[in-house]
């Protein structure tokens, strides 16, 4: 009943006409605005990555920036209950490419996580986080609190997250996973589930923890241990968790200046473009600095909770919920790791770092937000509100 | 719509404490990030800078030894050396066990190659091989990327272009050992040597100078991107010395395989223009580590190559002593121009008799003839007056037996016995003993440094300092430029020593007539010694018994002290021939010819011109006698 009679298309908006035009002056460009400031920033990171040549990081990346952009505003404009409808089909294509990449995919530092897609390389788990909010907001659309208080009608959207968490452990990547299983949990939380249950399995967790621990891979066992203690093996992978706060460190108030941040220039951290790429900006512009791109990156996951909270429907709610949940996970696990806080996974820094999977998966979930900010007032069929 | 309003509230408030614990969360980065960029802004700025900056010592090149005319006796040659700085690697051990893949080094060096590693600062950098060859060079070069952290640079050597011939007045380096090098860093830096003997080690902190730095950037390769900083460090100073490279060859080689010292001094301002002593050694071999069997057959040979016979050489001065020995009655008035003696060939004391060197005797002579032809009995008569304390005021004044501070590290003092000494030594002083004194026989020991000295001081009237340094870092030092104060000796007195040198050398009969100058119109006035070393049985005494029957190292030693031009005396001279027999024999040609070529060749008179106090002190007055 919920899934073939939740909308149609063929039925005219109610309230007012809704061409493209108007649909497009809808959008929020000061989010947009703000998508663009960020790319800008990582243009200067990697620019500066390569020695201060736009070769061979920024110059690709801003133009797959540019072709992203253009995909982001397009899916802006469809229609959002198109894109819900759209929602269990590409949570089945995420989990069927998650099962492709286990068993083709390309091994880049020792885990599966690639599928070569032609031009561009695509990475499920990237694609994944956001199809499962997308999936999740569907089946909790219209869901009473009575049902989001039963064990009974929860439990298959637990499922619809464990499935590709575990897909994704398998891969392995812990970083992601993680934040994998925080999307789903706070779409969840977003949806009503009583907040106390995720109390009960965080205790859980902590309680498995140590048996989880023995099962993990050992590059995690030891990205774990050198978290832990990254002095002891300071040539080994700890190597780099020492590189990057002494990167984060010398910056001080207003940093080394652009292209002049000698962590940065001479190479001290391996592949700074795509994980560490927050280094160059820390090291180079300082506190001052890193602290305008925090700025930037909380005012624009702070646009997406308004996009949330101002939404008529629960669909656009919990996706852009999610969308925003993925936003501050990239940058609180990835600024974390940067800091030696977590450790070490490969989570980029949306927008900022190398890479174009990343940036293809944040620029179509930013899509499906601006398509949530545009459809803000649509009403789903079926929908008894008055 | 209440419930759609309600449930958006709902929804709101939920997505509002999420929201709020992001905040949180960020609030958290922000507060580590001002831990890590402000709070900890220093540690980890100092950390990148080491991370990137690199700081080595350069050794600073040593200072130039010259002779008085700036011809190099210790110069700088460049070769190639490997450095290693452990803090350009990431991986120290790799980078040594791919270097020691390339370059062979023995397993003695590996060892100190790793404890230098383990005990050097970081800022200094670990010598892998000093003199690489062109092929070490190319495999060097070629694995640059296998090696970060190998420094090639440019090094310095000691060398030593006059080799054994000015070995023992320049002296040699040696590197520092590790005690030194633990006292003071700067001497562990590859390069840097240690005067250990002569002028290297006398003025080692003047010619070794202030090392510089270079700062480097590096990559996380440990590959130099670029110099930061540079600082050559100061060069240390040239020590210009006393000595004319001429002369120092010309007394090497008239000494040739004699073993010996000769010394040459300015008797002006005591300048040392010649000190050699022989046999000599090769003292660039210091710098790389004497080989062991070079090092045993120094050790062992009884000539004593690394000895410097000049100023350590302790030698009976026989006759030459007859100066200071008259000089010393004339003070204490046992002795006058007019005192005649008659020598019947011997002297006798009791039961011991005490030959002259002619048994024939030179009959009823004066003090000039007495130095004329060298006779033993008038010197043992004119001692027994006079006494051994006034001798040896007479010989202290003249510079003999006392310490010259002289400017060469372990300048022998020697000795001239005195009752007070005897007392000490307990040494029961009998007449015999007073009668040898008179012919510098007996206890005395003098260096030919003492007696070139005394040589100066005799002719110039004036208490010659000897010295060698003349310039440092090219300013004249003031020994050089100050004229010494007068002897205090009675113009008369040395009037009739001078006459008696005079005719030493420019009369017939004078011991030392084969000697005497061939130049025009300027004349050497000298002393001819005979000193043994070994006691005769009183009946080869008696018979004249010919010493060069002797074993060689029981022979007399022969010496020869000389000054000229005797009107305006510029140049003194010692010679000593160890077990070289008479003095007149084969020390007195050695100052022949070291006297011609100073006397045509005027080093001293070159750089300062003769003039002043020198008038003063000569000519001597005309002293009448037979």
């Amino acid at each position: 009943m919920m899934l073939e009679s939740s909308l149609s298309l063929r039925r005219p908006f109610r309230d007012r006409s809704f061409g493209l035009l108007h649909k497009f002056l809808r959008i929020n460009w000061l989010f947009v605005f703000c998508v663009c400031l960020l790319a800008g920033v990582g243009y200067a990171a990697l620019y500066s990555a390569a020695g201060g040549s736009p070769q061979p990081y920024a110059q690709g990346q801003i133009i797959r920036f540019a072709g992203m952009l253009v995909v982001m505003i397009v899916i802006a404009m469809t229609d959002i209950r198109f894109i819900a409808k759209m929602s269990w089909l590409a949570y089945a294509a995420g989990i069927v490419l998650l099962l492709v990449v286990m068993k083709f995919g390309h091994t880049g530092l020792g885990a599966k996580r690639w599928i070569d897609l032609g031009p561009i390389e695509v990475q499920p788990s990237e694609l994944m986080k956001l199809f499962l909010a997308m999936a999740l907001a569907n089946y909790f659309k219209r869901a009473t609190p009575e049902q989001t208080g039963s064990l009974l009608f929860v439990a298959p959207a637990a499922l619809a997250i464990l499935i590709p968490v575990a897909l994704i452990l398998k891969e392995p990547n812990l970083g992601t996973a993680i934040i994998t299983a925080a999307i789903g949990a706070t779409v969840l939380l977003g949806a009503g589930v009583r907040w106390w249950w995720f109390a009960i399995i965080i205790a859980v967790m902590a309680i498995a923890a140590p048996v989880l621990y023995t099962h993990l891979h050992a590059y995690q066992k030891a990205r774990i241990t050198i978290f832990l203690n990254p002095g002891a093996d300071p040539l080994g992978a700890g190597y780099n968790i020492i590189q990057s706060k002494i990167a984060l460190g010398s910056g001080g108030f207003f940093g080394q200046g652009y292209l002049h941040g000698t962590q940065n220039q001479l190479n001290f951290l391996p592949e700074k473009q795509t994980d560490f790429v927050f280094t160059i900006i820390a090291e180079e512009f300082g506190y001052a600095g890193s602290m305008a791109v925090l700025a930037l990156l909380f005012f624009m996951i702070t646009l997406a909770f308004h996009t949330a909270m101002t939404c008529g429907h629960m669909y656009g709610r919990l996706v852009a919920l999610g969308v925003g949940t993925n936003l501050f996970m990239y940058c609180f696990v990835n600024l974390s790791m940067v800091m030696g806080l977590i450790p070490v996974g490969g989570v980029p820094l949306p927008l900022v770092s190398y890479g174009g999977s990343a940036l293809t998966a944040v620029m179509l979930g930013f899509g499906v937000l601006q398509s949530v900010h545009v459809h803000r007032d649509v009403e789903f069929t079926g929908h008894t509100d008055d | 719509m209440r419930r759609a309003a309600k449930e958006r509230n709902a929804f709101s408030r939920r997505a509002a404490l999420i929201g709020a614990g992001q905040a949180l969360v960020f609030g958290g980065i922000a507060a580590r990030l001002y831990n890590l960029q402000i709070t900890n802004h220093s540690k980890y700025a100092l950390m990148a800078r080491q991370n990137s900056i690199s700081e080595r010592l350069v050794a600073p090149e040593r200072g130039l030894i010259t002779d008085r005319f700036g011809v190099v006796l210790a110069g700088n040659q460049q070769h190639w050396r490997a450095l290693f700085m452990k803090a350009m690697a990431p991986e120290p051990n790799a980078v040594l066990e791919n270097f020691y893949a390339l370059v062979n080094i023995t397993s003695a060096e590996k060892a100190r190659i790793a404890r230098d590693l383990a005990g050097h600062p970081g800022y200094i950098p670990v010598l892998l091989k000093d003199y690489l060859d062109w092929q070490d060079m190319a495999a060097i070069e070629v694995n640059t990327p296998n090696l970060p952290g190998v420094i090639v640079e440019v090094g310095a050597s000691r060398a030593y272009p006059l080799g054994p011939v000015a070995a023992h007045p320049v002296g040699y380096v040696a590197r520092p050992n590790q005690e030194e090098a633990q006292a003071n860093t700067v001497l562990a830096l590859p390069g840097m040597r240690i005067g250990r003997a002569g002028v290297e080690n006398e003025q080692d902190t003047v010619l070794r100078g202030v090392p510089g730095f270079v700062q480097t950037e590096t990559n996380v390769h440990g590959v130099v991107v670029r110099e930061v900083a540079q600082d050559s460090g100061t060069p240390g100073e040239n020590v210009t010395l006393g000595l004319d490279a001429g002369l120092q060859q010309l007394a090497v080689q008239s000494l040739a395989d004699n073993t010996g010292a000769v010394v040459m001094l300015d008797a002006v301002n005591g300048e040392i223009l010649a000190l050699a002593s022989t046999p000599s050694f090769d003292p660039a071999l210091f710098d790389t580590g004497v080989p062991t069997a070079v090092w045993n057959s120094w050790m062992t040979d009884p000539r004593h190559p690394l000895l410097n016979k000049a100023t350590c050489g302790l030698f009976a001065p026989g006759s030459t002593f007859k100066p200071t020995v008259a000089l010393a009655a004339m003070k204490a008035g046992t002795l006058t121009a007019d005192t005649i003696h008659t020598c019947p060939g011997y002297l006798k004391l009791g039961s011991h008799v005490f030959w002259c060197d002619d048994h024939a005797g030179h009959g009823a002579i004066n003090v000039v003839t007495a130095l004329q032809v060298s006779c033993d009995v008038f010197f043992y008569k004119v001692a027994l007056d006079t006494g051994i304390d006034p001798i040896a005021a007479m010989a202290h004044r003249m510079g003999l037996a006392t310490d010259l501070k002289l400017d060469l590290p372990n300048a022998a003092t020697g000795l001239v016995p005195t009752h007070e000494w005897a007392r000490e030594h307990r040494i029961s002083w009998v007449l015999g003993d007073t009668v040898v004194q008179g012919i510098g026989q007996g206890y005395t020991q003098l260096t030919p440094l003492q007696l070139a000295t005394m040589m100066a001081r005799i002719a110039s009237g004036n208490e010659v300092q000897p010295h060698i340094t003349r310039r440092i870092g090219g300013v004249l030092q003031p020994a050089s430029t100050t004229a010494a104060p007068p002897l205090n000796v009675d113009d008369q007195h040395l009037a009739i020593v001078r006459k008696g040198l005079f005719e030493v050398v420019n009369t017939p009969n004078g011991t030392g007539y084969a000697a005497r100058l061939l130049l025009p119109d300027v004349q050497m006035a000298g002393k001819t010694g005979t000193a043994q070393v070994h006691n005769n049985t009183s009946t080869q005494e008696r018979d004249n018994f010919n010493d060069m029957q002797l074993a060689w190292a029981q022979r007399p030693n022969a010496l020869f002290i000389a000054y000229a031009p005797f009107e305006t005396p510029r140049y003194a001279i010692a010679v000593v021939v160890e077990h070289g027999n008479y003095g007149a024999q084969s020390a007195a040609p050695i100052a022949h010819a070291m006297m011609t070529y100073a006397l045509q060749h005027d080093p001293a008179g070159r750089d300062t011109p003769l003039t002043g106090p020198l008038q003063t002190a000569t000519p001597a007055p005309p002293v009448t006698g037979t």
